[in-house]
């Protein structure tokens, strides 16, 4: 923003010396992604053939289809699921945050890479790990008996709550990021300055903390919220035959049904959503300059 | 805020544990002796020596160096092209460009992979390994731009046009400067590509073909068809291989 780099060492033969940089990777992304995408799109308007094929139409049965309580319930199901996971994340991120962004610079750094690591190890590895915990003979459930608090394995695989479990595993550090990066801004004066004043925990919280770190809450929510939405793996490993969601569902129409048309129209739903929630974001964060004002 | 210290630290603790103690779990039991239970009865090596002899492991393993090879090297030559030609357009578009890049990262994996296989289909591209390196190429595109001109805004401009002044030329001043200032994000953002690509599931399970089975596939398919301990050993050896290669990215990236 800021740097722009001076358009001087560019200015001799660079513009067009650099179309021959910048041409193929634009070629390459507006070939793989631009135009899949808009093929996904087309495809959601054409009907589905007697075989499995696409007879091209211009047509909304597609989207009307998804009106379908069946389907209905998964969009909203896969949303609710969303949604709590945004909030577990949120809950147990904020202390995390808070505190690193309060420790000492040197830690900080240290503290930040835990939170990441466990990022970097292979999602599918990461689902597995829950399933070998809460599965019937799992860990958590042999553990359990043995210490005499439950009488019988209890169910705890394959349902929303182990979704849920595996989502916010899974999506945590996108949450404790951006949070990190906002409360590490909020100016500590301040807090002090309230401290002195008498105000609560609680109001100082929710007065100065929460209102100086909103584009930091608003950023992390929709980072967790959004591949949470879309998740595939975790439903699929996870979740039961009633805790599908729109990932699964996507998934089920294009391999296994065979209706591309329909599939295409619950993606562009999805896709519809995510930018929608995007938008409102950029617009809703927007109000950095209040932060400004009150330091 | 004092007395809220130690309620932070616990919670904090908390979350710490939360994170690892499942890896922890995995690692710990990948030498569990007892082929079906989560009860602890011995050490052994058994499941790590089981994985050796697999051969399907060991063809699926040799796919996913492939294609993390050469949809790296992809995506290199595609990424930092990007990340350096950009700077010769005007500072709006580049603000443009980059943030349409960061796109393929946000929106759902499954879209993605979804759109992928529509594409080749109706172009009636036989699903293979190649189609697998194209999809792989195209999500390590964006991450290979981000970091190279992360590293590409922090250069001293002073140097390039020094280069320009003293007569080199564009093409020049980009082999005998710039990509060598580059050097460590480039090599950083390579091994970043490297691990996101032999890790991927999802974009992989949409564009490969029969017989295209990379190592997650495969891990994919025998979680599917039950637990078994050698899953686990295999986990730990994924888990010692990302981290591994993410540690040395980084590492390299701070030069």
């Amino acid at each position: 923003m800021k740097s722009s780099p001076p358009a001087g060492r560019a200015e001799s033969s660079g513009p067009v010396a650099s179309w021959w940089l910048l041409g193929p990777g634009l070629l390459w992304m507006g070939l793989l992604f631009v135009v899949p995408l808009s093929l996904v799109l087309v495809i959601s308007f054409a009907e589905r053939g007697t075989y499995g094929g696409i007879v091209w139409s211009l047509s909304l049965t597609n989207y009307l289809d998804l009106l379908h309580p069946l389907y209905a319930h998964i969009l909203g199901q896969s949303i609710l699921l969303a949604a709590v996971t945004t909030m577990l994340c949120l809950i147990m991120g904020f202390p995390l945050a808070y505190y690193i962004a309060r420790a000492a610079p040197g830690r900080q750094g240290m503290l930040l890479l835990l939170v990441m690591i466990p990022f970097w190890t292979n999602f599918l590895v990461r689902t597995y790990a829950w399933m070998f915990i809460l599965r019937t003979e799992g860990l958590l459930n042999t553990l359990l008996l043995k210490l005499g608090v439950i009488a019988a394995p209890i169910e705890l695989l394959y349902s929303n709550t182990a979704v849920v479990i595996g989502l916010v595993y899974g999506y945590l550090p996108f949450m404790v990021l951006p949070l990190f990066v906002a409360l590490e801004q909020v100016d500590r004066t301040l807090v002090e300055a309230a401290w002195d004043l008498y105000a609560t925990r609680w109001v100082i919280l929710r007065r100065i903390i929460v209102p100086l770190a909103r584009p930091g809450i608003m950023a992390g929510c929709l980072l967790v919220f959004i591949p949470s939405l879309g998740a595939f793996l975790t439903p699929d490993l996870l979740g039961g035959a009633r805790s599908m969601m729109v990932g699964n569902l996507i998934q089920h129409e294009f391999l296994v049904a065979r209706d591309w048309p329909l599939g295409a129209a619950i993606s562009c739903l999805l896709m519809l959503f995510v930018m929608g929630m995007m938008r409102w974001l950029l617009h809703a964060a927007k109000p950095v300059s209040r932060q400004e004002d009150a330091s | 805020m004092k007395q809220a210290g130690g309620w932070l630290w616990r919670v904090s603790l908390a979350n710490l544990f939360f994170l690892y103690g499942p890896i922890a779990v995995l690692i710990l039991f990948s030498f569990n002796a007892s082929r079906l239970s989560a009860t602890w009865q011995g050490w052994t090596w058994q499941w790590y020596r089981a994985l050796w002899v697999n051969q399907a492991l060991l063809d699926a393993t040799v796919n996913s160096l492939w294609v993390a090879t050469v949809s790296t090297v992809l995506a290199l030559f595609l990424g930092v092209g990007l990340a350096v030609g950009l700077d010769s357009l005007p500072g709006r578009r580049q603000r443009q460009i980059e943030q349409a890049m960061l796109l393929p990262l946000v929106i759902p994996e499954v879209m993605m992979g979804v759109s992928l296989l529509l594409f080749f289909v109706l172009l009636q591209i036989p699903l293979s390994l190649m189609t697998v390196m194209v999809g792989h190429a195209l999500f390590n595109l964006p991450v290979v731009m981000i970091i190279v001109r992360a590293r590409l805004k922090k250069l001293d401009p002073r140097l390039m046009e020094v280069a320009a002044d003293l007569g080199a030329s564009y093409w020049d001043t980009l082999r005998h400067v710039t990509i060598p200032l580059l050097r460590p994000a480039i090599l950083g953002a390579g091994l970043m590509a490297f691990t996101i690509s032999l890790d991927d599931f999802i974009v992989t399970y949409f564009t490969a073909g029969p017989g295209a089975t990379t190592l997650p596939l495969k891990v994919y398919s025998m979680i599917k068809s039950g637990m078994s301990p050698e899953i686990n050993a295999l986990s730990v050896l994924f888990v010692i291989v990302s981290m591994g290669l993410i540690g040395l990215s980084l590492l390299v990236q701070r030069r």
